[in-house]
């Protein structure tokens, strides 16, 4: 995270590790359960540690295990991998007004940490892109220290559940803990009518589109969800008024 | 290539499959490549008006399409039973939020909340 070290000082660094620290809970013990999904789904030791540090990507990592055991060729896996994480084009599209004044190589690495929760909280904090150095740097600095505690609570506690895999029954349901972190967020989230309308439609679609593959479910909620929105604030201007 | 496995391999990192540790290797970058995608180019180009007011619903729209379905269905199929541990966790936790909405610590309570009511439910009464 080289440079992620110019940050350490900000204040904005310290409010976005604070805020996803109180979140660590939730990521920590889903972390731990992908772990001892992995560790247990007859991978070998060494590979299934590779993973849980390189991939950071829970979804993609539970999709490709089964494919990898089954001896799929390296494209299907890859092309798997994209698939699940399609949501994620939808985040760098929305990203990209925020990040385009660092050069490339900075832009890439701050990409590769951006997962869901730090792209919900940033945009929580900031709506806006920064539009001048000052508000930019602040913005770097908060995303940088949000993103290094999510990294570091994702990837310890895979790691633990790797190791751990034979000491903690999947029947304890400790990944629940996840489910509610995301719960908390989201209501967190749900600050105006239009906002509870597109989590009302988001889930009311991926439920229904449940059996589409590759978890496409979700981009479609994403994608009807934000087109009945915006067809909704075109059509009464006044919702707009309530972000 | 070769030296990098052996390399590897010296350090017990992988013993022996190199494909599959390659496989993962690219899986990263494919996280890297969907993570960035619309900022990988330096070409001048912006996202439109509507489009980034329209941006501001995706966030809510994902994590209930990732959320919901975690809660309300089991192996696929809708719940079609109200023995659900998860039911009552998950409203246990958003009650909390909701009542501590805007202090520092609501989240952390949403969490410690649900597992508290969703624990004995789900290893008590296997629910």
């Amino acid at each position: 995270m080289f440079f992620f070290r110019r940050q350490w000082r900000k204040p904005a660094y310290r409010q976005g590790f604070m805020e996803m620290l109180t979140l660590a809970p939730g990521i920590a013990a889903w972390g731990l359960m992908t772990g001892v999904a992995m560790a247990t789904s007859g991978m070998r030791t060494p590979d299934v540690l590779a993973m849980a540090i390189l991939v950071f990507a829970g979804s993609s990592q539970l999709a490709a295990i089964p494919l990898l055991g089954a001896g799929a060729p390296l494209w299907v896996i890859l092309a798997t991998a994209f698939c699940v994480n399609l949501r994620f084009v939808v985040f760098s599209a929305h990203m990209r007004n925020y990040l385009m004044h660092l050069p490339r190589v900075q832009r890439l690495t701050m990409g590769y940490f951006v997962a869901d929760l730090t792209y919900v909280l940033f945009t929580k904090r900031y709506p806006v892109p920064g539009a001048t150095e000052a508000e930019r740097d602040e913005q770097m600095a908060y995303l940088a220290g949000n993103a290094t505690i999510n990294w570091l609570s994702w990837t310890v506690c895979s790691v633990l559940g790797v190791v751990l895999a034979n000491y903690i029954p999947a029947a304890w349901g400790l990944g629940f803990a996840g489910v509610l972190a995301l719960t908390g967020i989201l209501c967190s989230l749900a600050t105006s009518r239009m906002r509870i309308f597109s989590a009302a439609m988001g889930a009311v679609v991926a439920i229904m589109a449940y059996t589409l593959p590759l978890k496409l479910n979700i981009l479609l909620a994403i994608v009807v969800s934000v087109a009945l929105c915006m067809v909704l604030e075109s059509s009464m201007p006044q919702a707009t008024a309530d972000k | 290539m070769q030296s990098l496995f052996d390399c590897l391999r010296a350090w017990g990192l992988n013993d022996g499959d190199p494909w599959t540790f390659l496989t993962i290797v690219l899986m990263a970058g494919i996280t890297v490549i969907t993570r960035s995608f619309f900022f990988i180019s330096d070409a001048p180009w912006t996202l439109p008006s509507w489009a980034q007011r329209g941006m501001q619903y995706a966030p809510i729209a994902a994590l209930a399409a990732v959320v919901l379905p975690e809660i309300l269905m089991t192996q696929g199929v809708f719940i079609h039973s109200l023995a659900e541990a998860r039911i009552y966790g998950a409203i246990a936790g958003a009650a909390y939020f909701s009542w501590r909405r805007g202090s520092g610590q609501a989240v952390l309570g949403t969490i410690v909340v649900g597992m508290l009511v969703y624990m004995p439910l789900h290893v008590g009464l296997q629910w």
